[in-house]
């Protein structure tokens, strides 16, 4: 029976003590699990393409059947100004971020409560479960990007070493939809009118983005500035440019990573905070 | 120094009754809630709302140590703490007061399945569930054969566990846990489920766990199991320890806490159907050898059920009864007061006054379980004067009925002390 144990200094040790209010941010704790978040993320993407029939392929129609409406309504029928580019490829360009966007937010705000089970059963940092739902969502982001370089090739634009810019913009969409998530998913813990208001933040949050319209709609000075707080306006702008030209982003992409740091920051403390309460609650 | 690996001190755990019941679910509760707080803040000041009562303490000043390869044993009554302590220890909750120490990792099999997605294949399972337990990718490489034939599941493997049978699917889960190998191995009542066969590879490889002198902590309602597989036992009641000792004394303590706190039920004036009706039911209650009101009895010295109750005038063919039944619903008998016809004559009519029908319950009779009483007065074709179906329920212990050396739960609510005979018929 001897060597049967490690020595009890090689033995990790737990303490339990109460939640307190500041907490250290252990992001070394959420390394050690990464395994948990890949396991995690990988059962978001197969349960969702298992369980629906057209599997990847909402990942391609739902991109290209918002577009039609948008180049319709907004193109066609309303005449808005579209930089120049043809209007579906200058709406797609930005509906592809913001649907990432848009899921991951989506997705990660209601994954608490969806993962109840899991949180009042074992331990494990809960930052997980938001995290790997907004890993998830860029499979479909994946996918849908391939039918915009499609739509790219069809209209001859093609924007050389530039595109290579859109992996960190891409990173960017994500940090803002985890930031948001995650104050999101700690309040919907607690307050379920959360999860009912989510569809209609996003809604109105769509129409504060420059997707339909271009940023010059919005009248310079103050109110473009006040626009520019909105980080999704430095991502769409970013993504536009990086695919297709036009003007570079400017100081509005800053602003927008100053925004999101702010949201991340704040997001992961109020997370960090609540999390031991989130098991009682639930 | 003891080479410990639980040291816990003064843990305690308070719930806002409010989490537990009616938790402020929408913005609209908390804004009014937050004006109430605002509004008691400004009244009593820094009163200390800890002795609120809208808290709770799930658990009190709970301090306790494991040595390494120690089996502990946890009973307590349902609400006495045990499910707090499990999930304190394995960190799902932060106590609210108090300091702990854990050495190694924890595995819990109160957790068996969680995690487990019906849209999965089996395979998919061990691995999702294995890093959800906490087990690295290589480590379930490693086990999954292992867990694959522990787990008897064969050529099932590739198919969605949501078309696993309930027994299957148990066995899946149970088999990714029991390879978990942690230091400390929480255990809750994870014999309340599946079959008898699967109840006896739970029992089997928590036997192996503590034979290889790994730390068990053992939740169990079931003190034959109990019984067997620890030697020392914490008895919890109201969310504090109130005994540690050998399991035996442990046990015995723990059957005799209920005396007199539950088995016991009164009814309101007027609680008779037809509010002005000649039958009131007064108490009903459970009684031990010793003739002690007792939420549990245990079957092998047998018990007698009372039902004490006023006629406000005289009723002519009267049966009082009792149904049994188990929790599930289903009827264990059905037994009237005048069954007996030499006693029916006697009573063919009952004058007003005050009554007590007691029955005797014999001994070897009942299987160990939580059982419910029904009781119904009535003249036979007549009227009904009361029905209560479930006016009470309390709980048998087998210990010591037939056949618990073997500690596997049987299945009805009987457990009968037959006659049997062995006779060999052939060489």
């Amino acid at each position: 029976m001897e060597n049967a144990h490690p020595k009890e200094s090689q033995l990790p040790v737990t303490y339990l003590r109460p939640a307190k209010g500041w907490l250290s941010m252990d992001l070394g704790e959420l390394w050690r699990y990464r395994e948990l978040i890949y396991f995690l993320t990988w059962r978001d993407i197969k349960v969702r393409y298992k369980q629906a029939v057209l599997g990847v392929g909402w990942a391609v129609l739902q991109p290209l059947l918002t577009v039609l409406i948008f180049t319709v309504i907004f193109g066609i029928l309303l005449k808005t100004p579209s930089q120049g580019l043809p209007y579906p490829l200058f709406a797609l360009s930005a509906l592809l971020p913001w649907q990432l966007f848009a899921t991951a937010l989506q997705r990660s705000s209601v994954s608490l409560v969806g993962n109840a089970n899991l949180i009042t059963k074992i331990y494990f940092p809960r930052l997980a479960i938001p995290l790997s739902t907004v890993l998830a969502a860029l499979v479909d982001f994946g996918v849908s990007f391939i039918v915009l370089l499609m739509v790219m090739i069809y209209y001859g634009a093609w924007p050389g070493w530039r595109i290579l810019w859109i992996l960190p913009i891409v990173l960017l969409t994500l940090v803002t939809a985890l930031s948001v998530g995650l104050w999101l998913s700690a309040l919907n813990v607690q307050y379920r009118d959360i999860q009912h208001m989510v569809p209609f933040i996003i809604q109105v949050w769509m129409y504060a983005s420059p997707i339909v319209y271009p940023i010059e709609t919005i009248p310079e000075g103050l109110w473009r500035s006040l626009y520019g707080l909105n980080p999704m306006v430095g991502v769409i702008q970013g993504f536009r440019w990086a695919l297709l030209g036009g003007n570079p982003p400017d100081l509005t992409m800053v602003v927008s990573m100053g925004v999101v740091l702010i949201l991340l920051i704040t997001g992961v403390y109020y997370f960090r905070r609540m999390e031991k309460t989130f098991a009682d609650v639930v | 120094m003891p080479d410990l690996a639980i040291r816990v001190e003064n843990i305690s755990k308070r719930y806002r009754i409010g989490v537990l019941q009616s938790r402020p679910d929408t913005l609209r509760d908390l804004v009014l809630d937050k004006i109430h707080r605002v509004g008691h803040f400004l009244s009593r000041r820094a009163k200390n709302s800890y002795e609120s009562p809208s808290h709770i303490w799930a658990l009190k000043d709970v301090s306790f140590d494991v040595t390494r390869g120690q089996v502990l044993g946890i009973v307590g009554k349902n609400g006495a703490g045990k499910s707090t302590l499990l999930k304190i220890l394995s960190r799902v909750t932060d106590p609210t007061e108090g300091y702990g120490e854990i050495r190694g990792r924890v595995g819990s099999l109160l957790e068996v399945g969680t995690g487990f997605h019906p849209e999965l294949s089996g395979r998919e399972n061990i691995y999702l569930n294995g890093a959800i337990l906490g087990m690295r990718r290589e480590e379930i490489d490693r086990k999954f054969d292992e867990i694959v034939d522990f787990s008897e599941v064969g050529k099932f493997i590739d198919t969605p566990v949501k078309r696993f049978s309930s027994g299957m699917y148990l066995r899946l889960a149970f088999a990714v846990a029991a390879h978990l190998e942690p230091e400390i191995l929480v255990v809750d009542e994870v014999l309340a489920v599946g079959d008898a066969e699967f109840q006896r590879k739970c029992l089997g490889k928590m036997n192996d766990v503590a034979q290889e002198g790994r730390t068990v902590l053992f939740v169990s309602h079931n003190m034959s199991a109990i019984l067997r597989l620890t030697q020392e036992t914490i008895v919890l009641d109201e969310g504090r320890i109130v005994m540690r000792g050998p399991t035996p004394q442990a046990v015995d303590h723990y059957l005799n806490m209920g005396l007199t706190k539950q088995g016991e039920r009164f009814w309101q004036q007027g609680s008779g159907e037809g509010e002005s009706g000649p039958f009131q039911p007064v108490a009903l209650r459970v009684l031990n050898l010793k003739g002690e009101v007792a939420d549990t009895v245990n079957a092998v010295d047998g018990f007698d059920i009372e039902l004490e109750y006023r006629l406000d005038s005289a009723i002519s063919g009267l049966r009082v009864g009792l149904y049994m039944l188990t929790t599930r619903g289903e009827y264990v008998f059905t037994s009237f007061d005048t069954d007996d016809p030499g006693l029916f004559e006697t009573f063919s009519e009952r004058p007003a006054g005050r009554y007590i029908s007691r029955c005797t319950i014999p001994p070897y009779l009942m299987n160990e379980g939580r059982f419910v009483l029904g009781v119904n007065a009535s003249s036979y074709r007549i009227r009904r004067f009361f029905q209560d179906d479930k006016a009470l329920t309390f709980t048998v212990d087998a210990t010591g009925a037939p056949g618990t050396h073997w500690p596997e739960p049987r299945v009805g609510p009987i457990r009968p002390k037959l006659d049997w005979t062995i006779k060999k018929i052939e060489k």
